[in-house]
């Protein structure tokens, strides 16, 4: 009974919605990587590079939209090393995904360390404040939670829709799901696969890197090196949940944040008191495999996802 | 046809040149194409035909030499231009995102990327008018991935159309088509040449060739090795053109059938998936004989075939071989017992496809002397090895190093050949030995295969070809639904009597009609 009246509280709708939204973020992003087909484990580092760099820019004075926008072209920058290793180079996207990872995760640290030398506790900064959509959030359970949040988590939502928009009914989104599919099929239409491809891993890591950024700038207020803290990895499940298919995954991501949230209320309760933490913290992610293994059946991985395409090689 | 000497010349290639690592694929080729023809370009395979092509295009860069359409010389390397220019190329592996509709397809590339939104209206109507101007009917909504062969071709043709080509490149198009499909793209090819379009049609089909092209280009080991108009010659005089040499078919010596050496008695296997087990076959494969098995394909040829190299064991009955094979029955047994396999699928179970031909050559025999010895593998032996097949079954490629996915099917089933009768084999099974292979290298197969009958050795000859069955074999059996026919000796039964029960007539009720 204290499941069904944790889920009647719009504040538990409130902090799923917020949780789930640098996952909404980081999950498109991996998508458009996987649709031309490259698999970006990159992505858990370009997170932490992201949250680093967004939240670095905004303590150094810049506004909270300037700090997304260095965030994003930080994750661009590490996304086009990841391109060009794997896309012209046709390295594999294992080894290459894991190796930004590292380098991305290490580069944070070293950042951090150089420019905040003698600081014991991360500075703070002033986050992104909810913004209540006037009408819309007076709806009961449904306004509270989603009508007055950041707007970075506006900005999300807002994405899912551009994202199915872009891959379903626009030239881009033709080519670049065609690339994912079967490259030489670009190729023969006169389009350049290592273009599309690039292109979208760099986009992909971009959002990515928003994604950490929503953590230090609308989430909590400051930097720590452990705070994405697997959300990456989530993510790619996430896009595998998803079929590959924008709406699904984000879907995906609202539900993998409802467990977050419910667990850690659930640890509140009378249960909380004989069950050991640690099990309410298994919970999303035993949930997740659990999903994962029943939505997953059909999906139709792209044909050419992780396969190189080398010019004019027979 | 609309073309002929006096029309204009759409295309000129002028002295191409390709090498890939040591292979040279294109020496200096030199033709021109001319508006309202459909030029045949045959040769072998790894005649550098598809080469050519994909030079053409702009998907392979060149060496030396120049492309010029309509008069204008296309930048190498850019399959942009060439579609700009006017030349559509249907791949003989077709270029389609099997994720998408036939319509997003074939509007892929074709407006800006940046176009905020896709124009499918217009595209629409487009394409309803050459489906039905060109005969090319397919539903511009269907996935592509539930299209039949036939269709997606139609999808690749279209996408040539829509961008408005006056050169239509076809390489091997009817390969993968039934003949009621191969007889509607001719129909699209004339109505396209009546439209004043020109087209190049490769092939290594003859009859297809001088049913469809007004003028042949032949091409041989990567140089241009005649050209003639179709109405001057014959489909024997192009088939010794394409190989260079007369061609003799295999003649079969009459030869006393020797000793049984495997013998199948009321063998049953379980079922497989759709396609039928064995049900209670008799079969003997004698030494000096050829055995042939004719049937329609998915009748049991695949459980027989397993069955013979090791794959499977009888469910029931009994197979004995000579000298009698003790243990369990399994690929390696199979290969002690002298059994030789010409497996049906080159690519899939025949070879490896990224590793070297000293490799895949062998594959069979690489855990005995000479090739390794104590556990260490003897490289030197092993490309020894390779180089004699290389050799002596004239497997034309870089060298024994090369990966074998680079060579053509042709040379790729020389390899497999070749690995297998260099063994001395007992048994020989060959399942569809000649399959998508070229004039030369069916000649080649199947003269190896009656050499290695003549002495001594039993063939069991497996295909959905009745021209092959009856030419090679000395006697024959039907398979339908698992079962087998008695055996008929060579020239007791016409093609149309074989026909008849490969529909399933002459099988009675039982099990055992044999």
């Amino acid at each position: 009974m204290e499941v069904l009246d944790i889920l009647l509280t719009a504040s538990f709708w409130a902090a799923a919605v917020r949780i789930a939204s640098p996952l909404i973020f980081a999950t498109l992003g991996e998508l458009i990587c996987e649709r031309a087909g490259v698999l970006n484990l990159g992505i858990e580092g370009i997170m932490v590079i992201g949250a680093f760099a967004g939240w670095m820019a905004v303590y150094l004075g810049a506004g909270l939209w300037a700090g997304v926008l260095v965030a994003m072209l930080a994750g661009m920058l590490f996304g086009l090393l990841h391109a060009t290793l794997t896309v012209p180079f046709g390295l594999s996207q294992h080894v290459v995904g894991l190796g930004v990872t590292l380098l991305a995760t290490a580069s944070a640290s070293f950042a951090y360390r150089i420019s905040l030398p003698e600081v014991t506790s991360p500075p703070k900064i002033t986050p992104f404040q909810p913004f209540a959509i006037p009408y819309l959030s007076e709806i009961p359970l449904i306004g509270p939670a989603f009508f007055a949040q950041t707007p970075l988590t506006y900005l999300a939502f807002a994405l899912i829709a551009v994202v199915a928009f872009t891959l379903y009914r626009t030239p881009l989104g033709l080519a670049l799901r065609a690339a994912g599919e079967n490259p030489a099929s670009v190729e023969a239409q006169g389009l350049s696969v290592t273009a599309i491809r690039m292109g979208a891993v760099i986009v992909g890591s971009g959002l990515m890197a928003v994604g950490g950024a929503f953590l230090t700038m609308s989430a909590f207020s400051s930097f720590f090196f452990e705070m994405v803290n697997g959300r990456g990895w989530i993510c790619i499940a996430l896009v595998v949940f998803g079929a590959w298919r924008p709406g699904k995954a984000a879907l995906g991501a609202l539900l993998f944040a409802a467990f977050d949230a419910l667990q850690v209320r659930l640890q509140q309760t009378p249960m909380g008191a004989v069950v050991p933490y640690q099990v309410f913290l298994m919970v999303p992610y035993v949930l997740s495999i659990l999903a994962l293994i029943l939505m997953s059946r059909r999906a139709e991985v792209p044909a050419a996802l992780m396969v190189p395409f080398n010019k004019g090689e027979r | 046809m609309a073309g002929g000497e006096g029309a204009e010349v759409v295309l000129r290639l002028d002295g191409i040149t390709k090498r890939f690592g040591a292979l040279l694929a294109n020496d200096a080729i030199s033709f021109e194409l001319r508006k309202g023809e459909v030029v045949a370009l045959l040769g072998e395979n790894g005649a550098g035909k598809t080469t050519l092509m994909n030079i053409l295009f702009g998907h392979y860069t060149a060496d030396a030499g120049t492309v010029e359409v309509f008069g204008r010389r296309l930048p190498p390397g850019h399959p942009r231009a060439a579609l700009a220019a006017g030349v559509g190329m249907v791949h003989q592996h077709f270029t389609l995102a099997d994720n998408m509709t036939v319509l997003e397809n074939i509007l892929l590339g074709t407006g800006s990327l940046l176009s905020p939104r896709l124009d499918t209206g217009a595209a629409r109507a487009k394409v309803a008018k050459l489906s039905a101007d060109f005969g090319l009917a397919v539903h511009p909504d269907a996935r592509v991935g539930a299209l039949s062969v036939g269709e997606r071709q139609r999808v690749e043709i279209l996408k040539a159309l829509y961008r408005d080509a006056r050169i239509l490149i076809l390489d091997e198009p009817t390969a993968v088509l039934t003949p009621q499909e191969t007889a509607a793209l001719f129909e699209t090819l004339r109505k396209a040449v009546e439209l004043g379009l020109s087209v190049i049609f490769i092939s290594h089909k003859l009859n297809e060739v001088m049913a469809i092209s007004s003028r042949v280009l032949v091409l041989r080991h990567g140089r241009l090795a005649g050209e003639v108009a179709t109405a001057d010659t014959d489909r024997h005089r192009l088939a010794e053109m394409m190989v260079g040499a007369e061609i003799t078919a295999p003649k079969l010596a009459e030869r006393d059938p020797g000793a049984p050496l495997l013998t199948l008695r009321r063998v049953t296997t379980a079922r497989r998936g759709n396609a039928p087990g064995l049900a209670g076959i008799d079969l003997t494969l004698r030494a000096g004989q050829i055995t042939g098995l004719a049937g329609v394909s998915g009748n049991g040829q695949a459980a027989l075939a397993d069955l013979i190299g090791g794959l499977d064991e009888p469910a029931s009955g009994t197979m004995d071989l000579t000298p009698p094979h003790h243990g369990d029955w399994s690929p390696r047994a199979a290969l002690a017992a002298g059994i030789a396999r010409i497996p049906e699928d080159r690519h899939r179970t025949g070879t490896v496809a990224d590793f070297s031909l000293t490799e895949n050559a062998v594959l069979e025999s690489y855990e005995a002397a000479p090739y390794s010895r104590k556990g260490w593998m003897d490289w030197a032996a092993a490309e020894g090895f390779a180089r004699k097949i290389i050799d002596t079954y004239d497997v034309r490629c870089p060298g024994p190093s090369a990966r074998i996915r680079l060579l053509s099917g042709g040379n790729m089933q020389k390899l497999i050949l070749g690995r297998a009768l260099e063994a001395g084999p007992k048994i020989i099974l060959a399942n569809q030995p000649v399959r998508g292979l070229d004039i030369g290298a069916v000649t080649f197969v199947h003269g190896q295969l009656i050499a290695a009958r003549d002495r001594g050795a039993a063939v069991l000859l497996i295909s959905e070809d009745l021209d092959e069955i009856m030419a090679l074999s000395d006697s024959i059996h039907v398979i339908y639904e698992g079962r087998l026919s008695p055996a008929f000796p060579r020239g007791t039964k016409t093609p149309a009597e074989l026909g008849i029960w490969m529909a399933g007539q002459g099988f009675d009720g039982g099990a055992d009609a044999a």
